[in-house]
């Protein structure tokens, strides 16, 4: 319990944001048109990509010569800028095609 | 004016394009210029990742440059690549991809913990084993999801007997033994760590492994969820507000997708996850078809019947996907547009094997947004349609759904092609679709059959019309 508290205490910043993120994040999205789900799925997916900042923390506090730090931080990193550049790259993809000409006839 | 307060504003404006961006997705006509807000939110907040004071550190910036070179590049290639019928199998590789870095970051600083090099609290323990858990099962579940909507492998070859019984088992011990470890403390050992992380892999295949087929949907928006809330946890281990607020909204969006999907198909999440509709009293309907007939249609009289219509409303499904059918579509639909027939498509929110899946593919083909009609719409659609076509959909237009209370998928919301003055159904064969559920659609007095596949059908019916 006493952990928990401590916890609780250290961290409340950060437990305001995040109780703040889940309601402001249902209510920015809860009303999505059937046409939208799939670039909606896929833009929010290139935003987990946001894990590649922890990664490039980590990057920039190894050590020159840990080589164990330096190669997951690396992997870390390509890992996620696939996530960011193919995520993002692949949804506007999506949106230029929905983009196209209104009805014609 | 120090450099800490440029990179935190950076951070800021970073997190505000996130949610902007996503606002402005959720809208058909801003979503382009949101997915590049959002991305260009993300492009400031690697900057200021990269800048942001931490001290005396080494920095390491070629590594750090050269991992985003190759990434990026990879990343962007794969995205101009694919074509638009894998886009399924696509977005749950990035999807993976996103929870893969995450397990690779906490198992990192696992390591420097058991290692002692720091101290943790157990709260920070616990944010580690959740990013390194929930980052793995969204890391082999989406591999497995991939794999699946890729054709690699079999929906049913890859259970065991009592696998859901196996899933919960693997669930518990692993809860327990994160809850051990957190009591152990250092005690624990990176290994038994590495164990876990194991363990959490199985359990990503594992927990993906039953789930298939039209359930897809479900899972892909879980799984998307999933790697958001990786790397909310991992935000938290590193103190980074932008990561956090990324995180839960991906969590937030993936579940929200969740929820509809498995709405439109009228079962819980729970139903979905444990048992999906091909194992659970299939045996159900079975009486209805055996002595019936469906009865066919020539193609002349199917492209007749079309030519001499006023309103056609098409019903898309997997089979126009498999088919990849979607240009024929659009080639039917200008010649019947030309002839003054009014043509617009019903589409079902979990027709396909991702949310919105039939849209992006009708899409490719250049068929205008606002000639698809969602559920309610299209239903109100096919009451004055003179003809209803269902292209390689079965479950979704199944009216045992709402007539029979026996069937598995009674209560689910369908598109009602039946209340249309015809109905033409074009379908490989007479065998059941996913679900094994028989349809009785195919046996009413006002629907035909066309056999064969999709866009070779559709191709000769093109022709027909064109020749009249």
């Amino acid at each position: 319990m006493e952990t928990i508290m401590s916890f609780f205490e250290e961290n409340l910043e950060m437990i305001y944001l995040l109780a703040f993120t889940i309601l402001l994040g249902f209510e920015v999205i809860s009303k999505v048109p059937t046409v939208l789900h799939t670039p909606l799925m896929s833009g929010a997916n290139a935003i987990s990509g946001v894990v590649i900042i922890g990664a490039i923390l980590l990057m920039r506090r190894a050590a020159p010569d840990d080589y164990l730090t330096l190669t997951l931080g690396f992997i870390g990193i390509v890992l996620g800028m696939v996530n960011v550049a193919g995520g993002f790259a692949v949804t506007d993809r999506m949106l230029e095609m929905f983009k196209k000409k209104k009805k014609n006839a | 004016m120090t450099l800490d307060f440029f990179t935190d504003i950076a951070f800021l404006a970073g997190a505000i394009a996130f949610v902007w961006g996503l606002r402005l997705l959720s809208s058909p006509d801003t979503a382009r210029r949101g997915n590049i807000i959002a991305g260009l939110g993300m492009g400031i907040a690697i900057l200021a990742a990269m800048f942001q004071p931490m001290g005396t550190v080494p920095n390491n910036y070629l590594w750090i440059v050269g991992g985003m070179v190759v990434g990026g590049i990879a990343g962007w290639i794969s995205a101009r690549k694919v074509q638009m019928t894998a886009m399924p199998q696509m977005v749950s590789i990035f999807n993976g991809l996103g929870g893969a870095c995450a397990v690779v970051l906490a198992s990192a600083e696992l390591y420097y913990f058991y290692d002692g090099q720091t101290a943790l609290s157990m709260g920070e323990l616990l944010i580690l084993y959740l990013a390194l858990l929930i980052g793995a099962v969204a890391f082999t579940g989406s591999m497995l999801a991939f794999a699946k909507l890729q054709g690699l492998v079999n929906d049913r070859k890859v259970t065991l007997p009592y696998h859901n019984i196996l899933n919960l088992i693997m669930l518990a011990v692993l809860l327990g033994l994160t809850v051990y470890a957190l009591m152990q403390g250092k005690a624990f050992g990176f290994n038994m760590a590495m164990l876990i992380l194991a363990l959490g892999l199985i359990y990503g295949f594992s927990f993906v492994a039953p789930i298939g087929g039209a359930d897809m949907p479900v899972v892909i928006s879980l799984l998307n969820s999933f790697s958001g809330l990786s790397a909310a946890s991992a935000g938290f281990a590193y103190d980074s507000r932008i990561m956090i607020v990324g995180g839960i909204l991906v969590g937030a969006s993936g579940t929200i997708l969740t929820i509809l999907m498995c709405e439109a198909m009228n079962r819980s999440l729970l139903n979905v996850l444990i048992g999906g509709f091909g194992s659970s009293g299939k045996a159900g309907p079975a009486g209805a078809a055996g002595d019936q007939v469906a009865k066919e249609v020539s193609l002349t009289d199917a492209a007749i019947q079309l030519f001499y219509s006023n309103s056609v409303v098409i019903v898309p499904g997997y089979g126009l996907a498999v088919a990849q059918a979607q240009m024929v579509v659009k080639e039917l639909d200008a010649l019947l547009e030309a002839n003054g027939v009014n043509v617009k498509y019903g589409i079902h929110p979990v027709a396909g094997r991702m949310p919105g899946h039939m849209n992006v593919l009708l899409a490719e083909a250049d068929i205008p947004y606002d000639k698809l009609l969602d559920l309610d719409a299209a239903n109100e659609a096919l009451a004055q349609a003179d003809i209803a076509v269902v292209v390689g959909a079965n479950d979704v237009v199944n009216p045992a759904a709402e007539t029979d209370p026996s069937s598995p998928i009674y209560g689910m919301p369908v598109l009602q092609v039946w209340k249309a003055k015809n109905v033409i159904v074009l379908k490989r064969s007479m065998n059941p679709g996913y679900a094994g559920i028989q349809n009785p659609l195919f046996f009413m007095d006002n629907t035909r059959m066309l056999f064969g596949d999709a866009k070779d059908t559709l191709n000769k019916l093109v022709q027909e019309i064109k020749n009249m």
